[in-house]
């Protein structure tokens, strides 16, 4: 069912959801969160529909923001869907006039009591999302860098005004990636030397993998740029060969292993709908994405010079990294971190 | 001492590699902090056995698929098939695609299914035939040199447990249960073996004993994986969400309130095709034994020190061991047959008429019994467990029903419609949990009637969550073990029901009740005369 108001308030729209709430039979499902997507007419339509179908999985009210013509007279209309094929609410507000510099005053009052507060930006993120007013509202703010027209530049801001809570999804973009690397590196490998992460120039979720290489592995990672799509490859060096990942029509990757046939494995590009999803399914900061933000942004690679390797890695880690990688009967022996030699 | 037993885990054995693979310490890519990082397994080989049931090509299959459409499988796993008929790979290949295509929870991929298909193999041959065993044995060694698995095998015995002795001394016979030496290499590091067998698990006490002496003879208890495929559900691990996350049930959740609990499996469908199982098994060994216990043992449990596999198995068998039967079992327990009739619209044939059962059967399709757990929380509180076929709806649910308030301020007329505050776990269908209470009916007079709060978790319409077998093998794959239970509980839980089940062999024979009803009428005289009611159905 979809209620159209016009030049409305904010109390007129909650005694319409609670009305059609009712005339649907009173379903008033569990809904675990409030979604704020800001957005415009142009990328509306997308980020609604990936929100309906996170949705699937996160019952919520999804409130869509748009603000119109600010030099109009101030007014707010607002479209409500429920009942169909999603469950949870979607309002869809559009605001004129000066009235869009306080979108934050029509969007408080909207919130489902209790639960959480998402603000999402398909485009066009903040400079400090934590001050936007509307994400002063959310405990979580999430971003696209890749969005953007310089990546990297968005990705440098995001870094210096990072607040618990911030993420982006250039870094969820890249679990799969990351889940694929930790696997392989899961299993008993040769002393790794150094890394080299080939992607499409402006590709932020390749930054920031190999800023995380970087800090995890403590060896020097190398950004390099290739054709696309996305990220095309990963590769390890090490004294017995190369590990290789590599994925050059964005489906399916091939693990190159010294001595082993290639294994193939799918990783295939994701939909914004379960971007989405993996936003919300965990609500606390996330730290590792903090720290890898600020290594990006403090000593590794920089904007515009992608063959600069990272720092050097300091000793502890290093020796971290060659404890894992030689032989070692026992794995409760406490030497990990002692910097045995590798053999 | 030579070499470490594969797939050892915990403190005992050295065995780096089966640590790493759950994400040990020794990985700087892994972090416990980092939540999106998946659990992925390891490299490996599934091996499966009776791989044209249903339970293969409607549960496995398409759970494998979608374990790799989720990118949770390691790259080269492969999956070997083995059974008598007269296929080549690709005839196992189609099966199993026909199989992910239909049934497969998560869309289709063209590209998932060609990485699955690449390691997908076929072995003919009888379980009693040993050059099909030295064949298999060749195939997945050809898979840890073509594809990198690594020589970590699991066998999924999908297979009568008549056939498990043959083929477990199969797989010792033709080396594919023991790793052999030279696979453990210089830094100790032994690959898996794990063996995943399915309910039931015996039919008495004896029985799994036996059974389970057969597969201990060849695999180390931890390598043993028992698939009850209700501890694989969101909402059964939920459970211990509600009980141990939560400050505001555990005080109600003891004797002090709760007058009884209700733990229900009914089905609205008949035995279908499993006469030959079915008979001479019935409902309560099918279910009672088997799920309902481990209900009533996640409900009852004391709260563990922590979720791992010792901590919460260690719960488990403590409150399992202390359930005791009531004495007289004729007042305690009720049992019942389904007979013709109408179910859901549709005329029904009753159980004695089914094809292959014999016509003097006393086999039961419905069970009902009454246990009680001699612990200080729950003395005195009955746990009425029941279970059956054809019966009204399908639903699994543990209700607990609460104490009346000891006073109430009202009227009596204004509080008749007034029931007992009940907490109910829906397992399924339509997963959550729903809080029953008096509520005051709007209008000038003062009338208390029971009202439903509920919470439905996004899982009836998430296509998300993953399937309990999904869940399941990717942890036998991990080798992650606290939701598969052990030994000690399947013997805890024949403990508890083989007294029944010889009371009512000597005793009695099942009641009809009609197909699409409620089920026996002695069942309903059993909750009367303790004074209280079943749930509808």
């Amino acid at each position: 069912m979809t209620i159209d108001l016009t030049d409305t308030t904010t109390g007129a729209i909650s005694s319409a959801l609670t009305e059609a709430r009712r005339r649907l039979g009173g379903q008033t499902t569990g809904m675990v969160l409030t979604l704020l997507v800001v957005t415009d007419e142009a990328a509306q339509y997308d980020a609604i529909r990936a929100a309906n179908q996170a949705a699937r999985e996160h019952p919520s009210r999804i409130l869509a923001i748009i603000t119109r013509r600010p030099k109009a007279e101030s007014r707010l209309d607002a479209e409500i869907r429920v009942g169909e094929n999603s469950p949870g609410e979607t309002i869809v507000l559009r605001m004129y006039g000066p009235l869009g510099q306080h979108a934050d005053s029509v969007a408080a009052p909207l919130l489902v009591p209790d639960v959480p507060v998402v603000t999402w930006w398909p485009e066009n993120a903040p400079a400090v999302p934590s001050s936007h007013p509307l994400g002063v509202l959310a405990q979580r703010r999430v971003t696209d860098s890749a969005a953007a027209e310089e990546p990297r530049d968005v990705l440098t801001a995001l870094a210096r005004a990072y607040t618990p809570g911030d993420t982006d999804f250039g870094w969820t973009r890249a679990t799969p990636w990351r889940s694929l690397l930790a696997a392989t590196l899961d299993q008993p490998h040769p002393r790794l030397e150094a890394g080299e992460v080939r992607a499409e120039e402006d590709n932020p979720s390749a930054d920031l993998i190999t800023a995380w290489l970087g800090l995890r592995l403590g060896i020097p990672v190398k950004r390099t740029v290739s054709g696309g799509p996305g990220i095309t490859g990963v590769s390890f060096s090490t004294a017995e060969g190369e590990i290789t990942i590599t994925r050059p029509d964005g489906r399916t990757a091939s693990l190159g292993w010294p001595g082993r046939p290639d294994r193939m494995v799918s990783l295939h590009r994701r939909e914004t709908a379960e971007l989405l999803a993996e936003e919300l399914r965990r609500l606390d900061p996330d730290e590792l994405y903090s720290e890898t933000l600020a290594w990006l942004d403090a000593p590794g690679i920089t904007a515009g010079d992608p063959g600069i390797t990272a720092t050097e890695p300091g000793p502890e880690i290093e020796t971290a990294d060659s404890g894992h990688a030689e032989a070692q009967p026992e794995p409760g022996s406490a030497d990990e971190k002692e910097g045995t030699e590798t053999p | 001492m030579t070499m470490p037993p594969a797939g050892a885990k915990g403190p005992a054995p050295a065995n780096p590699g089966v640590i790493a693979t759950s994400g040990a310490p020794g990985n700087p890519l892994r972090d416990p902090r980092d939540r999106r990082i998946p659990r992925v397994a390891g490299p490996c080989v599934m091996v499966m056995f009776g791989v044209t049931g249903d339970l293969a090509r409607k549960k496995l299959m398409p759970a494998l698929y979608d374990l790799a459409n989720r990118g949770l499988l390691p790259p080269g796993f492969s999956l070997v098939g083995f059974a008598r008929r007269d296929w080549e790979h690709e005839d196992f290949a189609q099966l199993t695609y026909e199989a992910v295509k239909e049934h497969a929870r998560t869309p289709f991929r063209e590209s998932v299914w060609q990485q699955l298909s690449e390691g997908v193999r076929f072995v003919q041959g009888a379980f009693d035939d040993d050059a099909a065993f030295d064949k298999l044995a060749e195939t997945v060694r050809e898979l840890d040199h073509s594809r990198g698995t690594g020589g970590n095998y699991a066998f999924y015995l999908s297979i009568p447990p008549k056939s498990f002795p043959v083929v477990v001394q199969q797989l010792k016979r033709s080396g594919l249960s023991d790793p052999r030496p030279e696979e453990t290499n210089a830094d100790g590091y032994a690959p898996w073996r794990r063996v995943v067998i399915e309910k039931p698990f015996g039919h008495d006490l004896a029985s799994a004993r036996e059974l389970n002496d057969i597969v201990d003879a060849v695999f180390p208890p931890h390598s043993v994986f028992r698939i009850d495929h209700y501890l694989g559900k969101e909402t059964v691990q939920n459970i211990l969400a509600l009980r141990f996350a939560n400050s505001l049930y555990e005080p109600i959740w003891n004797r002090g309130y709760v007058d009884h609990v209700q733990i229900t499996m009914t089905e609205d469908i008949g035995i279908g095709g499993r006469a030959g199982y079915y008979d001479g098994i019935g409902a309560a060994r099918d279910v009672i034994q088997n799920h309902l216990l481990q209900l009533l043992a996640l409900t009852a449990m004391e709260e563990p020190v922590s979720f791992d596999a010792d901590s919460l198995r260690q719960e488990k068998e403590k409150v399992l061991s202390a359930i005791r039967l009531p004495r007289d079992l004729s007042q305690a327990t009720a049992r019942g047959q389904y007979a013709a009739g109408w179910q859901g619209g549709r005329q029904v044939i009753g159980y004695l008429e089914e094809e292959g059962i014999p016509q003097d059967s006393r086999t039961e399709t419905y069970a009902a019994v009454r246990l009680n757990v001699d612990t200080r929380r729950w003395a005195g509180v009955p746990f009425y467990l029941r279970t059956g076929k054809r019966l009204t709806r399908r639903m699994t649910e543990i209700a607990l029903m609460f104490q009346r308030a000891p006073h109430l301020p009202f009227a009596a007329t204004d509080t008749q419609e007034l029931g007992q505050n009940a907490l109910v776990i829906r397992v399924q269908p339509d997963e959550g949990v729903t809080v029953r209470f008096g509520s005051k009916v709007p209008g000038s007079a003062m009338e208390v009637r029971d009202v439903n709060m509920d919470f439905a978790y996004g899982e009836s319409f998430t296509e998300s969550s993953p399937e309990a077998y999904e869940r399941l093998i990717l942890d036998v794959l991990i080798g992650d073990p606290p939701l598969f239970p052990r030994q000690e509980e399947v013997e805890l839980s024949w403990r508890i029901l083989d007294p029944v089940e010889e009371f009512w062999a000597a005793n009695t024979k099942p009641d009809q009740y009609a197909s699409g009803s409620a089920g026996p009428a002695s069942a309903d005289a059993m909750m009367e005369r303790d004074g209280r009611a079943w749930r509808r159905l």
